[in-house]
């Protein structure tokens, strides 16, 4: 007996529940639907949230402590000596219990007591199954009944769902923060473990990036220098790489779009732009790695620079390509954004279209073609898989794009890839650098949008 | 078949009849010709893709006259004004047929340069539109395309003439570097016709250019209209009969993109000769 199964029933009996809400308030007016306070649609859905909510709410509850409460009472059951184990490794037996239980492997040899305690869990599991799906099952219809019953012609039942709606849209949304709260707050306590070890300041201004750390005392090893300056250093001669190749590129393509191309041109290009969008970062990445990388590296041998083979020039001319249709679509939105009338307003009085652009169309649409390359800006600072393939991994400070530089994000990626132990200021150094990342795109994406929106602000 | 009608003025003077009497939608009622005109119009139709929006228009729009051209809502007024400055050609899938001749010179000849064209035919539209430029700006945006002033003090007093003409000047002069949409609906009405003269068009269009203001702000475009007649040849579109009858000399009256009548603005409003003239301006329609 699965909860899925459970669950499907309930439904059934929701759906059950709203036709006998809705024909109930029917008969109740013999079927003159104006004498009803709501129409019995809502009548239906009353009935049916009744008959389903406090059971799926039972259920929820039901799940989220039957375990706890299971494993409470196997924990009784055992005998003394393995219940005075310590914690942890009362932990491994119960796990042992567990997986036992279910048929899988189990890590020690399978005792007389296991496999007792085994049989006791999968019992009580199974008591606690059958006991969960008769009270939901009753909850749900004697909820539902006592709903259909009390179904008046005055009552406010289109109030009632509204108020429910209203309350699952609420919910939803707070889920949806409070998941971001909680990501940030852990980004933002392991950085303050990290921060614990290494202080702030040689983290933020420090000019060498060095995470190795010895894993074990005796190991060789060095002991790790943290001084992001050059992960953020390498991670902004990207991105302005990037925004060298992808905001004329894209904004030229905008304006041609909007103002120049013909209805035809317009329906088969802008598909393929969006495909452009849709290519995974992947693709860019090996891309960059294995196709632009070497081209760089060549063409600078023939004209006599030396261009290392993974090389931040490459990197960023990738990412810029990745970036035009971003750049392009949020354009194409504000110059499109821009009011018919502005345009003849120009042309009334003589202007070519290329003079109603430039003097009109761009001043008019700038705050909210600054506020898309802006969050194009943000988008580059977070990109990840294109630097990681193409980018390099050694943290040069430097500023000349034909060397390799690395970026936050590679370094994340690396100091995250492998085995690691989860306190090593290694590993914290991720958190750190995440939560600086966050940081500043967050405060890009506020200035961007705020931007974007006054601007929306001016035509409405 | 206007043809007919075209080549013969005085048909419409033999067939001279009683208020209202005349029917038939073929040939347009009145004198289409006047003795000194600025624009010339003959046989224009307009399509937008397959559909037909202006039948067969024939009109001649007199030196400093206003001509007003009314008619129920779609019957083509708009359509027909933009022709006289091909802003129609900013529209896709529009198409102009016939000649239009500004002082002998065809403005749909295919080597004329609408630039100087739309310069000398300029146009004011039925919702404000500043530029979201400075007050100055906006009036300057045209003389500086075209370059008519040759440097900083001649553009201001450009910009102050302008301003003066369209009547604005006393209310703007303090503001002048303030954003152009912060002004009133009527001030913005007026800065946009101040924007058209002041790169010293000969013929201004203006379509509805009072449907967004209050009464007040339109007297003063009325007034403004008036005083604009003697430099200025204008055409405008309007809603409004008594505004017709203010402030214009000629009016025309459209009817399903054909024009049906066209006469001294006294005559057409006190004795139309055409059936549908008649049902319009007595109310009976539209
Ligand atoms: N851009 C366009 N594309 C297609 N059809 C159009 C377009 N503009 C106008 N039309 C059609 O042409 C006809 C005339 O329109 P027009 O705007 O000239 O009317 P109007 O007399 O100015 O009306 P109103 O008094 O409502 O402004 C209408 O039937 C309209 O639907
Ligand atoms: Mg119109």
């Amino acid at each position: 007996m699965h909860t899925s199964t459970l669950i499907i029933l309930l439904l059934g009996l929701m759906s059950l529940a709203y036709y006998f809400g809705r024909k109930r308030s029917l008969s109740l007016v013999g079927g003159k639907v104006r004498d009803l306070h709501s129409l019995p649609s809502y009548y239906g859905m009353q009935t049916a949230m009744w008959c389903g909510i406090p059971a799926l709410i039972l259920l929820a509850l039901w799940l989220s402590f039957e375990e706890s409460v299971v494993t409470g009472m196997v924990v009784e059951s055992l005998p003394q000596e393995i219940q005075e184990l310590p914690p942890e490794r009362l932990d491994l037996v119960l796990n042992d219990v567990r997986n036992l239980s279910q048929g899988d492997i189990v890590s020690s040899t399978v005792d007389q007591t296991m496999q007792q305690a085994a049989d006791h869990y999968t019992s009580l599991m199974g008591i606690s199954h059958m006991a969960l799906f008769v009270v939901a099952l009753s909850v749900a219809i004697l909820a539902g009944l006592w709903a259909q019953r009390t179904i008046t012609r005055e009552q406010r039942a289109r109030n009632r769902v509204e108020k429910a709606i209203n309350f699952f849209l609420l919910s939803s949304s707070t889920l949806a923060i409070f998941t971001t709260v909680g990501i940030v707050l852990s980004v933002l306590f392991e950085s303050v473990r990290f921060f614990q070890q290494i202080p702030v300041t040689e983290f933020l201004f420090g000019l060498e990036w060095s995470p190795q750390t010895a894993i074990r005392p005796d190991q060789v090893g060095s002991s790790g220098v943290f001084g992001s300056v050059p992960l953020f250093a390498g991670t902004m001669l990207i991105t302005l790489i990037a925004m060298i190749v992808a905001v004329p590129i894209g904004l030229m393509s905008a304006i041609y779009m909007a103002e120049y191309a013909s209805k035809h041109f317009r329906t088969l290009a802008k598909p393929v732009l969006e495909v452009l969008a849709g290519i995974p970062t992947v693709v860019y990445g090996f891309f960059a790695a294995l196709t632009v990388a070497p081209f760089f590296r060549d063409l600078g041998t023939d004209i006599g620079l030396t261009v290392s083979s993974e090389s931040a020039l490459a990197a960023g001319v990738v990412m810029g390509i990745m970036i035009i249709p971003f750049v392009s679509s949020l354009s194409d939105d504000v110059i499109n954004a821009v009011p018919q009338a502005m345009r003849d307003g120009s042309y009334g009085l003589g202007a070519t279209r290329s003079e109603t652009i430039r003097n009109v169309i761009i001043p008019a649409a700038l705050p909210g073609i600054v506020g898309g390359v802006l969050l194009a800006v943000s988008r580059a600072i977070g990109e990840t898989m294109i630097v990681v393939m193409a980018a390099g991994l050694s943290a040069n400070l430097t500023a000349n794009p034909l060397e390799a530089v690395t970026t936050v994000t590679v370094q994340i990626v690396t100091l995250l890839v492998g085995d690691q132990e989860f306190d090593s200021a290694k590993t914290l150094a991720a958190f750190a650098l995440a939560l600086v990342l966050f940081v500043i795109t967050l405060a890009l994406n506020m200035i961007a949008l705020h931007i974007v929106r006054k601007y929306r602000e001016q035509y409405e | 078949m206007n043809e007919t009608s075209a080549a013969t003025p005085g048909l419409a003077e033999e067939t001279e009849a009683a208020a209202g009497t005349v029917q038939s939608t073929d040939d347009t009622v009145g004198e289409i010709y006047v003795d000194d005109p600025r624009m010339t119009c003959r046989n224009v139709d307009v399509y937008y893709g397959e559909k037909q929006a202006i039948f067969d228009v024939s009109l001649d729009i007199g030196k400093n006259q206003v001509i007003s051209m009314i008619g129920p809502s779609g019957c083509g007024k708009s359509t027909f004004l933009r022709c006289l400055n091909r802003m129609n050609d900013t529209i896709d899938g529009c198409r102009v047929t016939g000649q239009i001749k500004m002082d002998e010179q065809d403005i749909y000849d295919g080597g004329l340069d609408v630039v100087p064209l739309r310069a000398s035919v300029g146009m004011v539209f039925q919702k404000p539109n500043p530029f979201p430029k400075s007050i100055y700006d906006n009036i300057a945006y045209g003389p500086k395309i075209h370059g008519l002033s040759d440097n900083k003090e001649h553009l201001d007093s450009i910009v102050e003439t302008s301003l003066q003409r369209a009547g604005l000047w006393e209310e703007a002069k303090d503001r002048l570097d303030q954003p152009g949409t912060g002004l009133s609906g009527g001030q913005q009405q007026r800065l946009c016709i101040a924007r058209a003269i002041a790169v010293s068009p000969e013929v201004i269009l203006m379509d509805e250019p009072c449907s967004a203001l209050d009464p007040i702000a339109t007297a003063k475009i009325e007034e403004l209209i008036d005083e604009l007649r003697e430099r200025f040849t204008i055409a405008i579109v309007t809603h409004s009969m008594q505004q017709a009858a203010r402030v214009s000399q000629r009016t025309a009256y459209f009817h399903l993109g054909k024009l049906i009548e066209v006469g001294e603005t006294d005559q057409i409003f006190t004795s139309p000769r055409h059936k549908l003239t008649e049902d319009y301006i007595t109310g009976r329609f539209g």
